[in-house]
């Protein structure tokens, strides 16, 4: 008997790509659906379309960025409490 | 009457009788306790008490208000999950422990008094310990020690800020504490080592990845949110705690980020939600106290629930680190989707728990104008999705496949699970039932179409940032130095540097004062002349040879120059009578 084909969508590139294309196409809908919204900016900087695309991939950045930049100093080996 | 019973009695003496029930019947029996907890929490009259006299003080054992009602609640819930959960695990102590363990967190929560809470507080902190001790790893029992340790060091604080408020005041009733001064201090450093509050975090995230698959469930929910219950009920409006939970909400991102144990991952990440909870104790308005207790609720789910899908992946396959796992989607897909729903629900994805329960926090910042605040959430919110949204997920059950192929875990587990998820979306899209027993009134719209977009935006755009950054986040097998390195590193030098020196005094003060000198001593003593001949001619120069020849053909103790004994005989004889002179006339 022939064993069942695995499922295995997520490990296709073609399939991968696919996905892709949807994040970037639901980031630019979602920027796209601001100009529907009313906000009600609090703080005078935060009024503008696309406000909190814009905050959520800057602040992302930096937090990546500097995590890598502290990793640098506070890595070490599994082992290192061990020795 | 039963109705006004400290619920804590019932977790703690039902613990007693675990032992004497025998496999599946001993699971049931501790399903069921919590579960009668829960009811009888929901029977408590707001305003109830119960109260012990005990060492001239009354201490109150059952203080009932909205506020310790609703931690009760979820407490008594997530027990009641989590022993569903731990269906297969049949050994009493664990149980027994975990029992304690909840009882005494429920004891903390309806202490009406600081005296009750401390006693709860200490049971706490043991109890948990034995949960981690549970693993029988090597690693475990030093994770264990280094977690007692700390707590001890924290009740201690408790302890001697309790004394100092209670002689001042003369009261022992914990309520919102005004007095700015040592005794309250002492008290808040106490609870915010519990709160895994930094420089006193790293106790939180080197002990519960040690447990045992169940125990890391149940220690996920009960230390740090007693502290956030006891945060609420004493130091609302304390504005220090608006900077302490700030610092905590990103620098749980930064060491999640560093981090390759999954089950570390979610370690950090409770100290960055506890965090968010942190600062909305702070800023201290009724909404943002509501939203504190609420978020806690809802935390308290959402990541027991992710505990129990990373505690799933390693009871299936024994391996938590990311650079081990990968591609478990093809074989553990319902564990996939719940742990996803809890991966949604942290971040606060709209129609989730947390959307409806953060935004509280942070519409409350907002609330009160402060910008930086307000802006460090954001920021904060964003991250969560990053390293508990996507990161756990994607590590555990994408990325690469390693060619594990466990299966679907235990049906108790995915019960657990379903039940837990169930909550998270329920409390997403209908939270007025949560929102009804706050403790203030709430008057707030989570969901508006600007705001849902804002949140989609913010977490889309994180997403995006992920996977374009996906190389700067391949997992390296290492881990992150943090300040536990102070007592894990520190401790050592300490050690080796006080047996360098006092093991170096100690030999030094043996080789000169217990040897040497008596030594060359009883030398003098029986040859005094030419040990002082010898002293001489070697001050002036002369060699060993000829002090040598000296000593051998002189010998000038042997002509008996000078009688040692008799002038010992008379200084002794002068002594003596010179004793007796001063002592009688």
């Amino acid at each position: 008997m022939k064993q069942k084909k695995e499922f295995d969508w997520f490990d296709r590139p073609e399939s991968i790509k696919k996905l892709w294309i949807m994040l970037y196409a639901i980031c630019g809908l979602l920027v796209v659906a601001d100009f529907f919204t009313h906000r009600h900016p609090h703080f005078g900087f935060d009024g503008f379309v696309g406000f909190y695309a814009l905050l959520g991939f800057v602040s992302c950045s930096v937090l990546i960025l500097f995590s890598k930049l502290v990793a640098l100093v506070l890595k070490a080996k599994e082992a290192y409490y061990d020795k | 009457m039963i109705s006004d019973f400290p619920p804590a009695a019932i977790l703690i003496l039902g613990a007693l009788l675990v032992p004497f029930f025998k496999g599946n019947a001993k699971n049931w029996y501790v399903i069921l306790l919590p579960a009668v907890a829960f009811y009888l929490i929901s029977q408590l009259q707001i305003g109830s008490s119960w109260q012990v006299h005990f060492f001239g003080f009354d201490l109150t054992f059952l203080r009932v208000d909205k506020l310790s009602k609703v931690f009760g609640y979820i407490f008594t819930l997530n027990a009641t999950a989590a022993f569903v959960y731990a269906f297969y695990v049949k050994d009493s102590t664990q149980h027994m422990t975990a029992l304690f363990y909840i009882g005494s967190a429920l004891g903390v929560v309806f202490a009406g008094d600081l005296v009750a809470l401390y006693f709860f507080w200490e049971i706490m902190a043991v109890a948990s310990t034995f949960l981690i001790l549970a693993r029988k790893t090597k690693k475990a029992q030093a994770a264990g020690m280094r977690y007692i340790l700390v707590h001890v060091f924290g009740g201690l604080c408790l302890l001697a800020g309790m004394v100092i408020y209670i002689t001042e005041t003369g009261s022992i009733a914990f309520n919102a504490m005004t007095d700015r001064n040592l005794g309250t201090y002492l008290i808040l450093i106490g609870i915010l080592i519990n709160a895994a509050a930094p420089p006193m975090q790293a106790w939180l995230a080197d002990a519960y990845p040690e447990a045992t698959v169940t125990g890391g469930v149940i220690l996920s929910a009960y230390t740090t949110k007693t502290a956030v219950y006891t945060l609420v009920r004493g130091f609302p409006g304390w504005e220090i705690l608006i900077v302490v939970g700030c610092i905590m909400t990103i620098y749980g991102i930064i060491y999640a980020l560093l981090e390759n144990d999954a089950r570390r991952i979610l370690a950090y990440s409770i100290i960055n939600q506890v965090g968010f909870m942190v600062c909305g104790v702070g800023i201290g308005t009724m909404m943002t106290i509501n939203g504190t207790v609420a978020h806690a609720f809802c935390h308290i789910i959402y990541k027991s629930l992710l505990w129990m899908s990373a505690g799933s992946v390693l009871y299936m396959t024994g391996k938590s680190k990311c650079t081990d796992l990968g591609g478990l989607y093809k074989t553990m897909p319902l564990t996939l989707i719940f742990g996803t729903i809890g991966a949604m629900a942290i971040s606060s994805f709209p129609g989730t728990s947390g959307f409806t329960s953060k935004s509280l926090i942070i519409d409350g910042a907002v609330h009160e104008h402060l910008v930086w605040v307000w802006l460090v959430l954001e920021v904060a919110s964003a991250g969560v999705f990053l390293h508990a949204g996507i990161k756990f997920p994607y590590f555990d059950f994408f990325a690469k496949d390693k060619g594990l192929r466990p299966g679907e875990t235990n049906k108790s587990m995915l019960i657990a699970m379903a039940f837990m998820s169930f909550l998270c979306i329920f409390l997403g899209l209908y939270p007025q039932p949560l929102y009804n027993i706050l403790p203030y009134e709430v008057h707030y719209q989570a969901y508006s179409f600007t705001h849902v977009v804002a949140q989609l935006q913010l977490l889309m755009l994180s997403a995006l940032v992920f996977f374009l950054f996906l190389k700067l986040l391949k997992r390296t097998e290492t881990i992150s130095i943090d300040t536990d390195w102070v007592y894990r590193k520190g401790g050592r030098l300490f050690y080796y540097v006080v047996e360098r020196v006092l093991n170096g005094v100690n030999a030094l003060s043996d080789r000169a004062i217990a040897r040497a000198i008596p030594a060359w001593l009883g030398r003098f003593s029986r040859t005094p002349v030419s040990s002082m001949v010898t002293l001489y001619m070697r001050a002036t120069g002369k060699d060993r040879r000829s002090i040598e020849d000296f000593r051998r053909e002189a010998n000038p103790e042997a002509t008996t120059l000078l009688p040692m004994g008799m002038p010992v005989f008379i200084s002794i004889v002068f002594l003596f009578s010179l004793f007796v002179i001063f002592a009688f006339f």
